[in-house]
């Protein structure tokens, strides 16, 4: 089976968000992979390991996610793919990545392909749907569960916290939810083995497109940080009491009633 | 330099930081109150390869060099772990790889490298003989195409959890050689095979180390597990002692980090007379300066550690960087009590564990007089004291 996983280098989820003149501060900041991109690449090792086949990993992004394609060649993934845009364009959205990502699946012939939920950076939960749509395949995103049997598939999918089963067929596109299975960390042979796994870099160009052809199809206006939480309020007096005041705070101060 | 690109490193950080998660303080509490050997932990170190960072590829290790294999202990201890449990199946090899044979290589590394053959006991101190080691009295003698051992050692660690013991005993007497140092030979003793020839009696520490007094009654060694030239062992002890060095100082550094990062937690959380006693620079400093001592350990290591991946002479930064790193942890350990007020002296807060485990290192392998007699008597010059 020909498995591709879509793979997006993020923020560390320990490291504080520092925004200034209306960008994210990002120097010296840790990267991860994308959490729930760990699940994706987890899963289609398992998928490779169940029915043979091959496990590529894919990103769009810039030098420094080779760290993240390494971890995931230690993990177990056979091939990496860097499509490195840091030289080519300024800024891009989820139309962006899933434009280019079309450009690069147009002469694979890809089975399955795995995608996180979302990225915990941006969220747009996009990418994903977007390529399956551009490449004519079904999709189903947050799955939670995904058992194949030659061509027939048959998934679990979160429906917030409720559970869909959905039949379909490959090829396919999922995106992966928590919950799907325990991703694994390298071992000290997987890091060893990652060395001599082959890592392929290309650019826009290599992919026949150009700058325009890719352009972000939304602007970003302002970046901001959410208001720091105050402190709250406790309420006195019995139980009749609370709730009167309660709902004048409502009413009158904070004004939602 | 390392053998790993600092990329490779990182990850070999993280991937450690991340199977010591599966084994929380907790683990190592109730491993340590029972006085239990850490066999899952062990196991699972040993199933995912890390334990075979030494071992040359072509015998089945990874082939890394000691920098890493500093890297993976130390974040074992700095996780509150505690990595000699299985340190010594990492290096006790390095007998066998430098001074062994072909066929002893062929025979054991593969084995070690797979966990199939533990290699984790190394049986030098005697009752009689402790840093003083050319006086040691055990004695292999050999007959026919067998070595026999008779003797008594002290203080050696994990013969329970065991299959082999690296064995250093007198081939010559002391009175027959012209320097002391001459007439010790090194052995690959097959514990499991001679069970019925050794005696094994746990000594009850102040830590959980699984150490043990080890009586030799006509046990019986092969003379193809003699390593290197008969008479010549101890020498070859002492070129496997910078590799242990370099991991102590490592598994030490590991230890201070740990006192650091929780005393830094506890001291901006813990509020006393309002305010969190981290702004009292009475708290503040002990954990800033044992901080910087950690730090400037840290680089001697790093500097021993890469000496040795390059085959360089590394034993006068080897003995500095295990002294610098322990005595750097100590600090940070008092400082961290301190911190800690009566909470550290509670088990549940792990503090006053982890205080019994770091001062095993000023002591053994090696006492820090020791490392600093060597200083100066043979990096200085200054005239001998013994
Ligand atoms: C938990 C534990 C595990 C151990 N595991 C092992 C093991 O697996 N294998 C093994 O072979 N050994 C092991 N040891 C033994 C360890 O290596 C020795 O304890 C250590 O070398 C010190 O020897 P000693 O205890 O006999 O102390 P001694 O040699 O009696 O020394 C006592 C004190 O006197 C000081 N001293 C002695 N001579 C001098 C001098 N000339 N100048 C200045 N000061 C001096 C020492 O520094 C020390 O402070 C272990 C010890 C412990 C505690
Ligand atoms: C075994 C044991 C038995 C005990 N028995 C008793 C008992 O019988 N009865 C009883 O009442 N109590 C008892 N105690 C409690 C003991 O008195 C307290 O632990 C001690 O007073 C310290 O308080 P604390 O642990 O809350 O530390 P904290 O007050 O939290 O202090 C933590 C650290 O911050 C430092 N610090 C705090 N404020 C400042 C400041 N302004 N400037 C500089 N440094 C500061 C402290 O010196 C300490 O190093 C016992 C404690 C232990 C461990």
């Amino acid at each position: 089976m020909n498995i591709y996983v879509l793979l997006k280098k993020t923020f560390d989820t320990e490291e504080k968000i520092n925004v200034s003149n209306g960008e994210i501060e990002d120097d010296g900041a840790e990267f991860i992979i994308n959490p729930y991109d760990e699940y994706a690449v987890e899963e289609a090792i398992n998928q490779r390991d169940a029915h043979g086949g091959e496990v590529t990993v894919v990103t769009v992004g810039d030098e420094d996610s080779e760290k993240q394609l390494r971890t995931a060649l230690a993990m177990g993934a056979d091939k990496a793919v860097l499509i490195n845009t840091e030289d080519d364009l300024e800024e891009g959205d989820a139309f962006t990545t899933a434009k280019i990502l079309e450009a690069y699946f147009e002469d694979k012939e890809a089975d399955l392909i795995l995608g996180g939920n979302v990225a915990i950076d941006e969220a747009s939960g996009q990418v994903g749907p977007r390529l399956a749509e551009y490449l004519g395949i079904p999709y189903v995103t947050t799955i939670t569960d995904l058992k194949i049997e030659g061509e027939n598939v048959t998934i679990e999918k979160d429906v917030e916290g409720d559970v869909e089963i959905v039949e379909t067929s490959l090829p396919l596109l999922v995106t992966c939810q928590q919950g799907l299975n325990e991703p694994r960390y390298p071992s000290l042979p997987g890091i060893m083995k990652a060395k001599k796994k082959p890592l392929e870099e290309l650019e826009i160009d290599d992919l026949d497109l150009d700058e325009d052809d890719v352009a972000a199809k939304t602007k970003t206006i302002d970046i901001f940080l959410p208001p720091e939480k105050e402190a709250g309020r406790v309420l006195e007096g019995d139980a009749s009491e609370q709730v009167q005041e309660l709902v004048s705070i409502l009413k009158n101060d904070e004004k939602v009633l | 330099m390392a053998i790993s690109t600092a990329e490779e490193v990182d990850l070999i950080r993280q991937s450690v930081r991340s199977l010591c998660e599966k084994f929380p303080e907790f683990y190592w509490r109730e491993t340590d109150e029972k006085k239990q050997y850490p066999e899952e932990f062990i196991q699972t170190l040993t199933d995912e390869g890390w334990l075979s960072v030494l071992i040359p590829e072509e015998y089945g290790g990874a082939g890394l060099g000691m920098y890493e294999a500093g890297v993976i202990l130390e974040e074992i201890n700095r996780s509150g772990g505690n990595a000699g449990a299985g340190h010594a199946q990492m290096y006790t090899m390095g007998a066998i790889l430098r001074h062994g044979n072909e066929d002893q290589k062929q025979r054991y590394l593969p084995k070690i490298a797979s966990g199939e053959l533990r290699l984790q006991a190394f049986g030098i101190t005697e009752p009689t003989a402790g840093s003083d080691t050319t006086s040691i009295e055990t004695t292999a003698e050999k007959r026919g195409d067998k070595y026999i051992v008779n003797g008594q050692k002290i203080w050696i660690s994990r013969t329970e959890h065991s299959d082999l013991m690296l064995l250093l005993a007198r081939t010559t007497p002391k009175e027959q050689v012209k320097k002391k140092t001459d007439g010790l030979s090194l052995f690959i003793l097959d514990m499991k095979d001679q069970k019925a020839n050794i005696t094994i009696r746990p000594i009850d520490t102040m830590i959980n180390h699984a150490t043990t007094e080890v009586f030799f009654e006509n046990t019986e060694i092969p003379a193809e597990n003699l390593i290197g030239e008969e008479g010549k062992g101890f020498k070859q002890v002492l070129s496997g002692m910078n590799a242990e060095r370099i991991l102590i100082a490592s598994e030490s550094i590991g230890d201070g980090k740990y006192f650091i990062d929780k005393a830094v937690e506890y001291a901006n959380e813990r509020v006393v007379f309002n305010r969190p006693i981290g702004k009292n620079q009475g708290v503040q400093f002990p954990i800033s300066e044992a901080y910087m001592d950690i730090e400037a350990a840290a680089l001697m290591r790093d500097k021993a550690a890469n000496l040795f991946d390059t085959g360089e002479n590394c034993g006068p930064e080897a003995n500095m960087s295990k002294y610098l790193s322990t005595e750097a942890t100590w600090k940070a350990a008092n400082a961290a009590m301190t911190t800690f007020g009566g909470y550290g002296f509670a088990t549940e807060y792990n503090i006053e564990r982890k205080f019994r485990e770091a001062r095993l290192f000023i002591v053994a392998p090696v006492t820090n007089n020791l490392v600093t007699s060597y200083v100066g008597q043979h990096v200085l010059g200054l005239p001998r004291s013994f």
